[in-house]
């Protein structure tokens, strides 16, 4: 039995059954796939072109597989937005919350372990790259590197660790988070919805066919907008993995691009550690902050939250853009300072003028706009978002060779 | 509120029954057990990987003569370079920019090793000429054996910068 207005699109956007559908796409056509992948140097690149050649619908199995991984990613992602900002993360939902993040950066590894299997040129580098990121940790960056690869560089036991975790330790993770998810979901009474005014809206009515009717509409819209991305665009499969050329550019997968783009701005210590692992645990421990009003189930909290929401995204769209060319083609800071270590001239000095500049921001809206602590956090949680999602589209689109920016339609 | 609880750790702490220091006597053997599973499972997951292990082994790079002086030599299947300095001293760095490991190329027209990722640049010793490469790339042990040249592709050395000391020299 749940209430009617729950079942309503736009409270949801069916975001959360997507996803639990996607993944059981994906665990179908993964053990499909495992039935030929060979994951062993030698052999994985070639069991890919023997399934797309001669396997019936074998091309067309990865392509799901492929595209039905990037949504899941996407979805994911967009979730824990509509999470966010329907405020469904208080009271009961707290620990709810912890368990989505977790569960995100677990689709996200899931994705990023299954990119190097191709064993392609795009995989070998994409990773080469981003497992370096990690050799920026100070102290233990370059064991830990090494830790993950099983070696020092991208070879056979990379392949079979990144195997195992694929299609084994991280699936099992999932489902068991999942699990835990739905339950807490059922604990807390539902999805959230806001507090109705007056008794009549509160119909309750039964899950069965209610819930389930619509939850099955959209796996099959899903299921057919994923089929057409298979059919219509193939899986991306380069030349075999070459250690010794680097395809130009070489860039990390999509998701991953926001902290490629980053990383010219910023010392990769700030940019693929310290910055991205404080923008996680801050995520993490969201809802546990003291908020004024503890609204749920409001877009956006209210016409107040709305308006100042829209004003941070303008403003993220407005100034990333000529931040980035400014520092592409003005600033150059291994010159302008050349008496200090890069990881302070051009990680710690432009670090902490972002996270002044933020906190200018924080109390600008918070004057400005009379918000209370809720509407403020979000206008900065709203100005990040744009941000990042600029960075990746600036990365993904604007960015060509030597990874110069140019337009890719000249 | 507090009282209960009180209430409660005294009922707790009634005298030790036989049950009770039974269970007690199961922790020391059980976390015993517990930290040889551990162990044993950590030591299977650090040599499982088949590790090579790092010898030192030189290969044979060429003869002497075969680099002219003030040139570039790649060897892509070892993943080196041989560079031989205008003074003719002999140096060999790793491929991988030290950047992201990306593999760098040699710009034979601009004299200049260019990274393909993020456009680094180093100098024919190695020295980064244009960011984000955080440092030289990597040397590699180089020796001449009566006029042959040996390379250990497999014990990068990390430096800074380029200094002589690091050139390989013919003794003559």
């Amino acid at each position: 039995m749940i209430p009617e207005r729950a079942l309503k699109f736009s409270v949801t956007w069916g975001l959360g059954g997507m996803a639990a559908l996607l993944f059981v796409v994906q665990a179908l056509t993964g053990i499909l796939l495992r039935f030929v992948y060979q994951p062993f140097p030698g052999k994985a690149y070639d069991s890919i072109v023997y399934l797309k050649n001669e396997i019936f619908f074998g091309d067309l199995i990865r392509n799901v597989h492929h595209w039905s991984g990037t949504f899941l990613v996407l979805i994911v992602f967009l979730h824990l937005l509509r999470v966010y900002f329907t405020g469904a993360y208080h009271g009961k939902r707290q620990f709810n919350w912890v368990l989505g993040v977790f569960l995100l950066l677990l689709v996200v590894f899931s994705n990023f372990t299954g990119y190097l299997l191709p064993w392609d040129q795009l995989a070998y580098w994409a990773i080469t790259v981003s497992t370096s990121m990690l050799s920026y940790i100070p102290f233990i960056g370059d064991s830990l590197v090494e830790m993950v690869r099983g070696g020092p560089e991208v070879g056979t036991s990379t392949l079979l660790i990144f195997y195992n975790f694929h299609t084994g330790i991280l699936p099992l993770l999932i489902v068991g988070l999942m699990s835990f998810h739905f339950w807490r979901v059922r604990k807390a009474g539902g999805v959230a919805i806001a507090e109705s005014e007056s008794g009549e809206d509160n119909k309750i009515v039964t899950t069965i066919p209610n819930l389930v009717l619509r939850e099955f509409v959209v796996a099959l819209i899903l299921i057919a907008v994923i089929l057409v991305f298979a059919i219509l665009f193939d899986a991306p499969l380069m030349n075999k993995a070459n250690p010794a050329f680097s395809p130009n550019p070489a860039k990390a997968p999509w998701y991953f691009e926001g902290v490629q783009e980053l990383m010219l701005h910023f010392h990769p210590l700030f940019a693929a550690i310290i910055i991205p692992l404080m923008v996680i645990t801050i995520l993490i421990f969201l809802p546990y902050f003291k908020y004024d009003s503890k609204i749920s189930g409001v877009w956006f909290l209210s016409d107040k939250g709305k308006q100042t929401s829209k004003i941070s995204a303008l403003i993220g769209l407005i100034i990333t853009p000529p931040l980035i060319l400014f520092d592409e083609y003005f600033m150059d800071v291994s010159t302008n300072f050349n008496s200090l270590p890069p990881a302070i001239s051009n990680g710690l000095i432009p670090f902490l003028i972002t996270l002044i500049l933020l906190t200018g921001f924080y109390q600008f809206t918070k004057r400005k706009f009379e918000t209370n602590k809720e509407e403020t956090i979000q206008a900065l949680f709203v100005l990040v978002l744009v941000i990042f999602i600029v960075l990746t589209l600036i990365s993904i689109i604007f960015r060509g060779e030597g990874m110069a920016l140019m337009l890719p339609w000249i | 509120m507090t009282k209960h609880k009180k209430n409660k750790i005294k009922i707790e702490e009634q005298p030790e029954s036989r049950r009770s220091f039974l269970n007690k006597v199961w922790i020391g053997p059980g976390t015993l057990a517990g930290i040889e599973v551990l162990g044993i499972s950590i030591n299977f997951l650090l040599h499982s990987s088949g590790k090579e292990k790092d010898i030192a082994s030189y290969v044979v790079a060429g003869n002497v003569d075969d680099f002219k002086p003030n040139s570039v030599t790649p060897f892509r299947s070892g993943r080196f370079y041989i560079s031989r300095l205008s003074d003719g001293g002999f140096l060999a760095m790793s491929l991988k920019c030290t950047h992201l490991g990306c593999s760098v190329g040699w710009n034979e027209s601009e004299n200049k090793f260019v990274c393909p990722c993020h456009s680094s640049s180093f100098e024919i010793n190695g020295n980064v000429t244009s960011a984000p490469a955080p440092r030289a790339l990597d040397l590699l042990p180089l020796i001449i054996e009566n006029g042959i040249v040996k390379v250990n592709a497999r014990a990068p050395i990390k430096r800074q910068r380029f200094s002589n000391s690091q050139v390989t020299y013919l003794e003559s």
